[in-house]
């Protein structure tokens, strides 16, 4: 499917695992707290993994790992929900992790802007038609008065 | 006062131009009503009973002759010719239209005025005392810091969306004007045992249908550390506050159930991560206390006689001094309140022709500002005396000097049933009959100090739960019904008011105040207040005039 990169719409491969589903082979995403329980068996995927942060998980239990991941997935459940905000800027802040981190779930285009600035640079939504106005609001300001992620 | 630079107008400038955008696409059905309701709140905008409602952004309640004189055009451009004060210092317009909005942030935008999170569950408004830089008790001017912490919370990317609202108060008096002990974050200006500035963090207070005093998470902050502990605590908050339940989705819940050891262990964690990071420095500090120096005082002010004359001369006068006049750090100055609680306009609510007039009045006494008070009034804060006799008489005929700051009339009343779509019951019109029982003013001088405080839902707009007399309109059974309580403060000996008893009917609300206040100067002694009378012979002797 159709997602944003560093600005650019792409054609994107990723799946995200569910729980109940069986790992398969190439670039999968799993859940936080089944990333906990089954890394050890995971080193002869075949593929890259990456981890799906949901709002009430606590980010620092994968701080160890992020040198080995390609990809954290932030989610918002409900565009109200604003945990992913600072998940996306622990990650790139306080731990340093400077692969992907891609939006995930329920939000609206004009979040973008402020996920970006807390360290998202990839989007990714169920209604790809969305994708060129999330594109247009991430110039939306061109200047700040915090420091954040960017 | 601080003035835009560059960057800062840049900033609201694309804000407009993003928040037309997103108007835009709404109407074009592109955005669906939940997402743009999130949307339009965070630029300030209600849909009402009537219609919309905008609230503007009063920064720390200091506003500019020309801001004044912007407000007046967009009330009467946009709206029915007359704004409203509210508790948190802003100002509010009740009948513009949506489609109007984008047109009207624009044109605040060229007086350096706008509405961002003034709604919303984000980073409100800060608040501080209104008489800051010019109160006799003052140990610094809380302005400088109160903007530094404005800058940090506008657009904060991280705290868009967090559970619910958050409010934070400046204090830097002994005596709290400012109400920060029932603010999410209350900031008090204190100096340690080597004479530094810094701050004591107060943090979970809040009014609303459970009112909760703050308490204090750090009794001593370094100055250099104010936005680093305030991220701190807003991180905490924004990753371990309730989403479940929007009735305790505040920090206040949060600090009840952790507890407030819990709550510090957390905060002060966090806080060791970021605190150096995030140091505010000298310069900073100083560029911005740059913004609020002292106007050029007259240093020959106090040598005016004339002050003194007027006062024999006119009673009317020396009564708009005690009461809405107060001292001012500079000899020869007073700071004077603009009563916006005149005996036929609802509380709070001015016209267009009085701010303009006002602006005027500012430009030629004030040194061209002027603030807005938690109590819903204004203040000219630096009037010279030989000056104040003019005044009185240009702000009469304003019908703007009720003589009434601080006692029963001087209201604080939410817009209620008759215009909030929240409301289960009206507060203007019992306010209103309040006030009409209050009229005589020597009974309402020998009443004396009365905070009255009336929200016409459990939201407590009003904070009715501060009030010395908070009045509650509830709903029951489609009839509005009316809760009293007694003994609440805002102050420095901040307290909840106790319940009186069951609900009044709404006729019978103003006759149960009155005999509060007969029970009240039955029962005084010497010249204490209401409120320490009640403190001294508790509820129960009220209970007994009313049930």
């Amino acid at each position: 499917m159709k997602i944003i990169k560093d600005k650019q719409i792409i054609e994107d491969n990723w799946l995200h695992i569910a729980d109940d589903e069986e790992v398969a082979n190439g670039d999968i995403t799993l859940s936080l707290s089944r990333w906990n329980k089954e890394k050890s068996t995971l080193a002869n995927h075949q593929g890259n993994i990456g981890i799906r942060v949901s709002p009430a998980d606590n980010v620092s239990e994968i701080a160890d790992d992020l040198k080995d991941i390609n990809l954290v997935a932030v989610e918002l459940p409900a565009f109200t929900d604003g945990r992913a905000f600072s998940h996306a800027r622990l990650l790139r802040s306080r731990y340093g992790y400077e692969g992907e981190i891609r939006a995930i779930g329920s939000y609206m285009a004009d979040q973008a802007f402020y996920l970006q600035r807390v360290g998202v640079n990839a989007f990714e939504l169920e209604n790809t038609e969305e994708l060129s106005a999330i594109l247009s609001t991430l110039n939306d300001f061109t200047v700040k008065y915090q420091v954040s992620s960017n | 006062m601080y003035q835009y630079n560059d960057d800062d107008q840049t900033l609201i400038n694309e804000r407009v131009t993003q928040y037309r955008g997103q108007t835009e696409r709404y109407l074009k059905g592109e955005i669906g009503e939940d997402e743009f309701r999130a949307l339009r709140l965070m630029n300030g905008l209600y849909i009402q009973t009537h219609a919309p409602m905008l609230r503007v952004a009063g920064p720390y309640g200091l506003l500019s002759s020309k801001q004044l004189r912007m407000l007046a055009h967009v009330s009467r451009k946009y709206d029915k010719s007359y704004a409203h004060i509210t508790t948190r210092q802003n100002i509010q317009f009740n009948w513009p239209d949506l489609i109007d909005v984008p047109d009207i942030l624009a044109d605040l935008a060229s007086v350096q005025m706008h509405a961002i999170q003034t709604s919303g569950n984000c980073l409100r408004n800060t608040t501080t005392d209104h008489l800051a830089g010019v109160a006799t008790d003052e140990l610094e001017d809380p302005r400088p810091y109160c903007e530094i912490i404005r800058q940090w919370t506008i657009l904060h990317p991280e705290f868009a969306y967090l559970p619910r609202k958050f409010k934070i108060a400046v204090s830097g008096t002994e005596q709290d004007r400012a109400a920060t002990q029932l603010h999410d974050i209350g900031v008090h200006i204190v100096k340690n045992e080597a004479g530094e500035t810094g701050f004591r963090i107060l943090v979970g207070g809040g009014l609303g249908r459970t009112p909760v005093i703050g308490k204090v998470i750090r009794p001593f902050l370094e100055k250099k550390h104010l936005l680093s502990y305030l991220e701190a605590i807003v991180r905490v908050y924004n990753l371990n506050g309730r989403r479940d339940n929007k009735y305790k989705a505040r920090i206040k819940i949060l600090v009840r159930e952790s507890g407030i050891e819990k709550m510090t262990e957390w905060v002060e964690a966090e806080w060791q991560q970021i605190k150096d990071g995030m140091e505010v420095s000298d310069d900073r500090f100083a560029e911005m206390q740059a913004h609020f120096t002292p106007p050029p005082y007259d240093n020959s002010a106090v040598q005016d006689t004339s002050f003194e004359t007027n006062k024999t001369q006119s009673a009317a006068f020396a009564t708009w001094l005690k009461y809405n006049t107060t001292d001012h750090k500079t000899p020869g100055y007073k700071a004077a309140f603009i009563s916006l609680k005149a005996p036929d306009s609802p509380p709070g609510d001015i016209t267009d022709k009085q701010l303009d007039e006002i602006a005027n009045l500012a430009d030629q006494y004030s040194f061209g500002e002027i603030r807005t008070t938690h109590r819903q009034n204004m203040v000219l804060a630096d009037i010279k005396q030989a000056e104040l006799f003019e005044l009185w008489q240009k702000l009469d005929a304003l019908s703007l000097a009720t003589p009434n700051i601080g006692t029963a009339t001087d209201m604080i009343c939410c817009p209620g049933l008759d215009f909030c779509a929240l409301a289960n019951a009206g507060s203007i019109g019992i306010a209103k009959e309040i006030n009409e029982a209050l009229d005589d003013l020597d009974y309402l001088h020998d009443i004396g100090d009365l905070k009255i405080n009336m929200s016409g839902c459990m939201n407590g707009c009003a904070h009715q739960s501060v009030g010395h007399i908070g009045i509650l309109g509830v709903d029951k059974k489609g009839v509005e019904w009316y809760q009293l309580t007694l003994g609440g403060s805002s102050e420095n000996e901040a307290a909840l008011g106790e319940r009186l008893g069951p609900a009044v009917a709404k006729d019978q609300v103003t006759k149960a105040v009155t005999q509060i206040l007969d029970v009240y100067i039955a029962q005084r002694q010497n010249e204490e207040i209401f409120l320490d009378t009640v403190k001294r012979i508790g509820i129960t002797p009220f209970q007994h005039a009313i049930y």
